[in-house]
C-alpha cells in the first residue's frame, strides 16, 4: 500500500474524464453522465473504488467518459460482467451502464435474474425506445405504431414494462428519471446506491438523432404523485397502470442483498487434498 | 480362461435396471479394490431414464495404475437383463469371460452369450432372501465379484461401512453369502497387489476442481450442464473454504461473462461447460482476448454435434476450442492426458491465462471427467505464474506496447490507474481506436504474448522411442499407453497437453527419426490430424486412427493398427 | 426558497455563474468534437463571460476559498436559472441558435434575481438581488446586440445529406 492520501472531498468534474463523448450533441445521455459523476461525488467515493460496468450501445460507451474503472463488455451481459465483480469483490461500489436494447432485449434473461439474485449494484438504463447505435430500429420499449426501417409498418407488439418486470423479480429499489433533470437524475442515483441490493434507475434519456419528437418529453414527465412504496402488491398496482413519465423513486424494498456463501477463515487448497487420500 | 493380462488386471462390469443399486455397489468395488492396495477405475453407462434405467457399472482392477479400459471384460454380472442389450458395444467380452446371472431373470441376451463367454448362473435374490429377509442382490453380486476377482472380503466390508448408510448389516450378510457362494466357480484371481505407495481415489471432474483452486482460482459461475456438473458441485463446498465464491448463473452466457466480470477485478475466475455451453461462450471468450482479460473454462467434451449424447465421451470440441472465436484471437488450450492428469493441467492453465491476461481452455472430456479411479499422487508444482499488475506512477496505459506483449493489468480499487477494459479495438490506453495502426499494433501484440509461451516440457507427455510415433491427446493416451507398453514395439508416444499456442518446434524435435505416424483421436472428421496438418509438419506416412464417441479405444485396436 | 443571509444568496450567484460557465465549455468541447468550430468558440467565449461574472463576484465578497453551498439546497426547476439544458443543441446548430440559448439563460437569471428581490428577504439581499437583475438586464441587451451582428439561420440548416454513421 502506498502512504495514506490527504483525502479532499472530490467534486463531480473529478469523476469525469478528458475522452469526450462521441454522443450527439443534445443527446439524454451528456445529462446521465453529468448525473452519475455529481452522485459519486454526493457519496464521497473514490473513482478508484468505482466500477462502471457495461454493455453494447450509445449508453454503453460511459465507462471511459467516468474516472472510474471500466468494463466495456459485449452486448447484453452488462449485469453478469457486474455480478462476478460485485460477488469477487464486494467492496467495489458497482454501477452498470444500459440502454433499452442492449438491456431489455438481448439482456433480458440476465435482468430478471440480476432482479431476482439482488446482488448490491446500480443499474442504470437510458431508455429512448430505440436501437441508437445501430442506426433507428425498434427496442422493447418501443411503441408498437413507430415506423422504422426494420418495422415499415411499427412493430406491433406491446412495449416492454420494465419497471414492472423489475418489481416482479424481486429487485429491491425502483426508480424512474428523467435526463431533462441532471441534479434529479444524481439525487436517484445516490439513493439507488445508497440502498442496498439490486437497485434499478431507469432513466428517459431522449434520442435526439432518431426519435427527436422525443423532445416532448419534457412536456410529459411529472414528479410521481404519491411517496415510494414498501409494499410490493401496491406498488404492483401502481406500476401497472404507470403511463411512463412518473419521475421519482417508485419502490424501496427490504429484501437483503445477495451475499455468496460467507468466506470462512481462508485455508489453503491442499488442506482440501485429504478427502481424496486413500 | 483370460491369459496373462487377466492376472494384472480384472474387468468387471455389473448390470441392472431400475433399483437394483449397481451404481452403488460398482462404488464399493471400486473402493474395496482401493482399500485392497490395487489400482482401481469405475466408469458407468445407463440408459435415458432417470430413475429405474437401466444401468451398467464397468470396474478395472489392476496391479499397475491405467486410465484405459481393457480390450475386454472378463466377468459380466447381472442382477437383472432388462434392456442390458443395449449396452453390449460398451461391454465386449470374449471366450474366456464369465457372464453370471441371476437365472430367475432368465438367459442372457444372445448378444453376450455368442462371445464365447461362459455362462454361470447365480441365483442373487434367493441367496439374498435366504441370508437376511430384504437384502439386495446387487450386495450378493458384490461378495461374489470381490471373491471372484481375488480381493478379500474385510476390504469388501469397510468400503460397504464406508458407503451404506441405509441396510448396512444386511448388505455385509448379504455380501458375505455372495462372496461364500463365489467361492465354488472359478474366477480370476489378481495377483498380489502392488507396492504401497501413495494414493487418491479421485474422479477427472474432482481433479479438474482442485486443479483450478491450486492454481488460484477463487471466483467460480456455474450453469449445470452434463457431464461439467459434478466439477461445478465439487467446487462450490470447496471454494469458501479457500476465501472463494460460487456464484449459479441463468445461463453459460451469464457464467462466461460472470467469470469475466470477477477476473476483471483481479479474482482468478473459472467456468466449466461442456460442448454446447462452449457454443454459446465464444462471444464472451473473444472479449477475453480483446480485453485481456484472464479466464479459464474447462470444456469437459461430451459427444457432439449440438445435444448430442450428453452421457457420452468424444473428442469433437478440439476445432471450437481452437477456431471458435470470430476475428484472429490468439489463446491457449490445454489438454490433460491422463486422470491425474486434469489436476495439474487444469492448474497449469490458471497459470497461464493469469500471467499471458488471456482466456484458456482446458479439454477434459466425459470419460475423464466422471471417470474414478485410484491414481499415484501427481507431482504438483506450487504455482510460479500469477497477474503482472500495475503499480500506479506515470499516466497509465493499459494496453502497453511491451516486448512480451503482457502489460500490467491494474486492478480495481487500486489509484491512478483507473481504466476502462473494451472489447472493442483499442490504443495502449484503451481509448477505442479504428486506427488500422493501433489494431495492426494490439494484435501483433497479442499475439506476440501467446506466442512466446515458453512451455517447457509440460507441452507434451513424450514416451518410448522408435521410428513410429503415435500422436494423441487427453484421454486416448491412456489406451495408446497400455497398447505400446504391451507391444514391445519400438513406437513412441506424444501426447501433445498444450495445444494453443502450437510448438512446431518442438513437436520437430521430437518427431527426429520418425518414419510413421499414427494419429489417434475420438471424432468423426480427424479434427487433430488437420490440426497437426496445419500447424506442423509431418514426416514419412500418417495413418489415422479414429472414430466417434461413445466407445473409447482400446488397447488392442491401437496394437493393432500399429 | 428562503434565502438568509447575504453569504448564502451571494454563493448560490456563484454557483449559478459557476454551472452556467461549466456548461456552456462543455457545449463548447461537444460541438469541436463534431467539428462544429464556430459554435465551439462561441460557447468558449460564453464559458469565458460567465467565468468572470464568478470571479466577480468572489471579488465582491473578498472570499479567500470557493464558497460552500449550504446543504440540502436545490434550485426550484431542475438545474440552475442561468445553465441551459443539455437537449438545446444541435450539431449542425448555428451562432444564432447559441445566441438565443443564452438569451433565454440570461432572461431566466433576471427572472430568478427579481424573484429573490420580490421575496421576503433581508435588505442587504434585496440590494444585491436588485443589483444582480440589473446586470442580468445588461447582459441580455449585450446578447440581443450580438445576435443583430449574426445571420439567422437559414433554412435547412439542419439538413445533412449523409446519414448516420454506423460506430458499433
Amino acid at each position: 500500500m502506498n502512504a495514506p492520501v490527504a483525502v479532499v472531498a472530490l467534486q463531480a468534474k473529478d469523476f469525469k474524464s478528458d475522452y469526450k463523448p462521441v454522443w450527439c450533441p443534445g443527446c439524454g445521455d451528456y445529462s446521465v453522465l453529468t448525473g452519475i459523476t455529481k452522485a459519486l461525488a454526493m457519496l464521497e467515493l473514490r473513482p478508484e473504488n468505482v466500477a462502471v460496468v457495461s454493455g453494447i450501445g450509445c449508453s454503453s460507451r460511459i465507462p471511459a467518459y467516468t474516472t472510474c474503472y471500466g468494463f466495456h463488455g459485449v452486448h447484453g451481459r452488462s449485469l453478469p460482467a457486474a455480478t462476478g465483480l460485485k460477488a469477487a469483490r464486494p467492496d467495489l461500489t458497482v454501477l452498470v451502464a444500459s440502454g433499452d436494447g442492449d438491456g431489455y432485449s438481448i439482456g433480458g434473461n440476465h435482468f430478471l435474474h440480476a432482479c431476482r439474485r439482488n446482488v448490491d449494484l446500480t443499474y442504470i438504463v437510458m431508455d429512448n425506445h430505440v436501437y441508437g447505435m445501430t442506426k433507428g430500429q425498434p427496442s422493447p420499449t418501443t411503441e408498437p405504431d413507430w415506423k422504422s426501417k426494420l418495422a415499415p409498418g411499427g412493430t406491433g407488439v406491446r412495449e416492454f414494462h420494465p419497471l414492472v418486470i423489475a418489481l416482479a423479480s424481486g429487485a429491491n429499489f425502483i426508480a424512474r428519471g428523467f435526463s431533462g433533470d441532471p441534479n434529479g437524475v444524481a439525487a436517484l442515483i445516490a439513493q439507488a446506491v445508497r440502498h442496498p441490493g439490486f437497485s434499478f434507475v431507469e432513466i428517459l434519456s431522449p434520442c435526439v438523432t432518431f426519435r427527436p419528437e422525443q423532445r416532448e418529453w419534457k412536456q410529459a414527465v411529472r414528479p410521481a404523485p404519491v411517496e415510494p412504496t414498501d409494499d410490493p402488491a401496491r406498488a404492483a398496482r401502481r406500476l401497472m397502470t404507470d403511463d411512463g413519465f412518473n419521475i421519482g423513486v417508485l419502490y424501496k424494498g427490504s429484501r437483503p442483498a445477495f451475499s455468496p456463501q460467507s468466506t470462512q477463515k481462508a485455508g489453503a487448497p491442499e488442506e482440501l487434498e485429504c478427502q481424496f487420500r486413500l | 480362461m483370460g491369459a496373462m493380462d487377466a492376472i494384472r488386471s480384472v474387468s468387471v462390469a455389473l448390470a441392472g435396471s431400475g433399483g437394483a443399486g449397481v451404481m452403488t455397489a460398482g462404488n464399493m468395488l471400486l473402493e474395496a479394490a482401493a482399500l485392497a492396495g490395487y489400482y482401481a477405475l469405475m466408469t458407468r453407462t445407463s440408459g435415458p431414464q432417470i430413475r429405474g434405467g437401466e444401468a451398467a457399472a464397468m470396474v478395472r482392477i489392476s496391479s499397475f495404475p491405467t486410465d484405459a479400459q481393457d480390450d475386454r471384460f472378463q466377468i459380466l454380472a447381472a442382477i437383472d437383463w432388462q434392456n442390458v442389450n443395449r449396452f453390449a458395444a460398451e461391454l465386449p467380452l470374449g471366450p474366456g469371460s464369465l457372464i453370471v446371472g441371476d437365472p430367475a431373470q432368465g438367459e442372457p441376451p444372445e448378444v453376450f452369450t455368442r462371445s464365447g463367454a461362459r455362462y454361470v448362473p447365480l441365483p442373487l435374490k434367493k441367496i439374498a432372501a435366504d441370508a437376511v429377509p430384504g437384502a439386495w442382490p446387487s450386495m450378493v453380486a458384490l461378495g461374489a465379484l470381490a471373491r471372484l476377482t481375488g480381493l478379500p472380503f474385510d476390504a469388501v466390508e469397510k468400503a460397504a461401512r464406508k458407503t451404506l448408510k441405509k441396510g448396512l448389516d444386511a448388505g455385509i450378510v448379504a455380501a458375505k453369502a455372495g462372496f461364500a457362494h463365489a467361492a465354488s466357480l472359478e474366477g480370476f484371481s489378481l495377483g498380489a497387489p502392488p507396492a504401497k505407495t501413495e494414493r487418491w481415489l479421485i474422479s477427472g471432474n474432482e481433479a479438474a476442481g482442485y486443479g483450478a483452486l491450486r492454481g488460484g482460482v477463487r471466483f467460480v459461475a456455474a450453469y449445470p450442464i452434463t457431464p461439467a456438473t459434478e466439477l461445478l458441485e465439487w467446487l462450490s463446498p470447496a471454494l469458501p473454504k479457500v476465501g472463494g465464491t460460487l456464484v449459479q448463473a441463468e445461463d453459460e452466457l451469464a457464467s462466461i461473462n460472470m467469470a469475466l466480470g470477477a477476473s476483471y477485478g483481479g479474482v482468478p475466475a473459472l467456468t466449466a461447460t461442456s460442448g454446447p455451453g462452449l457454443s454459446l461462450m465464444t462471444e464472451a471468450l473473444g472479449l477475453g482476448v480483446a480485453a485481456e482479460v484472464p479466464v479459464v473454462v474447462v470444456d469437459v467434451m461430451r459427444t457432439g454435434p449440438s445435444t448430442g449424447i450428453a452421457t457420452k465421451s468424444e473428442q469433437a470440441d478440439l476445432n471450437i476450442a481452437l477456431y471458435g472465436m470470430h476475428g484472429d484471437a490468439p489463446h491457449v488450450v490445454v489438454a490433460p492426458n491422463s486422470l491425474a492428469d486434469c489436476v495439474a493441467a487444469t492448474q497449469w492453465a490458471v497459470g497461464l491465462a493469469e500471467s499471458l491476461q488471456v482466456p484458456a481452455i482446458v479439454l477434459s472430456d466425459q470419460y475423464f471427467g466422471q471417470a474414478r479411479g485410484v491414481v499415484d499422487i501427481p507431482a504438483l508444482s506450487h504455482n510460479g505464474y500469477g497477474r503482472v499488475k500495475a503499480k500506479a506512477g506515470e499516466p497509465y496505459k493499459r494496453y502497453a506496447l511491451t516486448e512480451s506483449g503482457v502489460s500490467p493489468m491494474a486492478i480495481p480499487g487500486t489509484p491512478g490507474t483507473t481504466y476502462t477494459a473494451d472489447g472493442l479495438e483499442h490504443n495502449e490506453k484503451g481509448t477505442p481506436s479504428s486506427q488500422a495502426g493501433d489494431h495492426l499494433a494490439q494484435m501483433d501484440k497479442r499475439s506476440r504474448k501467446v506466442l512466446g509461451l515458453d512451455p517447457g516440457d509440460a507441452w507434451a507427455s513424450i514416451e518410448g522411442e522408435g521410428e513410429t510415433a503415435v500422436l494423441t491427446f487427453g484421454s486416448c493416451t491412456g489406451p495408446v499407453r497400455e497398447a505400446l507398453a504391451r507391444s514391445g514395439s519400438r513406437a513412441r508416444l506424444i501426447s501433445l497437453r498444450l495445444l494453443l499456442p502450437a510448438q512446431p518446434e518442438r513437436l520437430a524435435k521430437a518427431l527426429e527419426g520418425v518414419k510413421r505416424v499414427l494419429v489417434v483421436e475420438q471424432n468423426h472428421s480427424g479434427q487433430f490430424l488437420r490440426y497437426l496438418r496445419s500447424e506442423y509438419g509431418l514426416p514419412g506416412e500418417v495413418q489415422s486412427l479414429r472414430r466417434p464417441g461413445p466407445l473409447p479405444f482400446r488397447p488392442d485396436e491401437i496394437l493393432k493398427a500399429l | 426558497m428562503p434565502v438568509p443571509t447575504l453569504e448564502d444568496f451571494m454563493s448560490r450567484a456563484y454557483a449559478m455563474e459557476l454551472e452556467a460557465s461549466e456548461r456552456y465549455a462543455q457545449f463548447a468541447e461537444q460541438l469541436d468534437t463534431h467539428n462544429n468550430r464556430e459554435v465551439a468558440q462561441l460557447f468558449r467565449r460564453l464559458a469565458q463571460i460567465e467565468g468572470l461574472h464568478a470571479q466577480r463576484i468572489l471579488d465582491e465578497m473578498a472570499w479567500p476559498n470557493l464558497p460552500v453551498m449550504p446543504p440540502a439546497f436545490s434550485w426550484d426547476g431542475d438545474e440552475g436559472p442561468e445553465t441551459a439544458p443539455f437537449d438545446a443543441l444541435h450539431y449542425l446548430m448555428q451562432p444564432y441558435h447559441a445566441l438565443e440559448i443564452a438569451l433565454r439563460c440570461e432572461l431566466q437569471a433576471v427572472k430568478y434575481f427579481d424573484g429573490v428581490a420580490a421575496a421576503d428577504v433581508p435588505q442587504r439581499v434585496r440590494e444585491a438581488a436588485k443589483e444582480m437583475a440589473a446586470d442580468e438586464r445588461e447582459h441580455v441587451a449585450l446578447i440581443k446586440e450580438w445576435m443583430k451582428k449574426v445571420p439567422p439561420p437559414a433554412p435547412g440548416w439542419d439538413e445533412d445529406p449523409d446519414p448516420p454513421r454506423l460506430s458499433d
